[in-house]
């Protein structure tokens, strides 16, 4: 989780969750809900530290990227013409690595409710809560998040060759 | 459809289906994403792209962790408790 949530900088937000988690150990009651209360300071620690790089923190216009449709792209490209199932060879051409990669390169902003959403489960509000952002805003960079993963992957696709190469085995 | 609903097209819909997928749409929202599925083939193949794009998210969810890494934060837990 903190790899995909900050990628390179991973270890270090280990190191501050643990840090914190060593501090507060006697506030967690039940030993069941580890877990949990371990993956929310997690994320606490990730949202202290993108405010801090709050300056640098860089919001995509909506126009840049909403237009983009990667189903569009893959048929009108056909990147495998052979292919009776395009899209899907096209998700299959990536490997773990390669999506976390493409995760990597999306803004700190979008990146983080896409993690939490699609690959932790987290419902909306939840995120919200989590982010301590308003539901609208996290809804926005949900949006925005997807849109931009989109592209990157096509982008990625092209730059990696994974179109020349088709599925990975 | 309900008389009230009107009509969107391609574009709308297909910026509103990860929304309709996760349910997080207003109900008249989501009743005109659905009456748009209803009739348009091509939204509909968007449509299942985007829960296929979601699966893939999904189930690139566990990973390993790197060995020096794990022996790092092993470390750093160790000292901690010191």
């Amino acid at each position: 989780m903190a790899r995909r949530l900050a990628g390179e900088a991973a270890e270090d937000l280990v190191q501050e969750c643990l840090m914190r988690a060593y501090r507060s150990f006697s506030t967690l009651g039940d030993p069941e809900a580890g877990v949990g209360w371990l993956r929310q300071i997690l994320v606490n620690a990730h949202r202290d530290r993108l405010r801090k790089e709050a300056r640098s923190v860089q919001e995509v216009a909506v126009d840049e990227v909403d237009d983009f449709s990667l189903y569009r792209t893959i048929a009108e490209e056909d990147p495998f013409p052979y292919s009776d199932s395009v899209h899907m060879d096209f998700l299959h051409s990536f490997a773990r690595e390669d999506v976390h990669t493409v995760l990597a390169r999306l803004p700190e902003i979008y990146r983080s409710p896409l993690v939490l959403r699609y690959m932790e489960g987290y419902a909306t509000k939840e995120i919200a809560r989590m982010l301590d952002a308003p539901l609208g805003t996290i809804l926005a960079r949900l949006h925005r998040g997807r849109k931009l993963f989109e592209r990157e992957l096509w982008d990625y696709a092209q730059e990696a060759g994974l179109l020349r190469k088709g599925p990975a085995g | 459809m309900t008389k009230a609903t009107r009509l969107i097209p391609c574009s709308e819909a297909v910026k509103q289906l990860w929304d309709y997928l996760d349910h997080s749409l207003s109900p008249e929202d989501q009743e005109r994403v659905e009456g748009h599925l209803a009739f348009c083939r091509k939204c509909c193949g968007e449509l299942e792209f985007a829960k296929e794009l979601q699966a893939f998210l999904a189930s690139n969810e566990s990973e390993e962790i790197p060995p020096h890494v794990k022996e790092h934060l092993e470390r750093f837990v160790g000292e901690l408790g010191e």
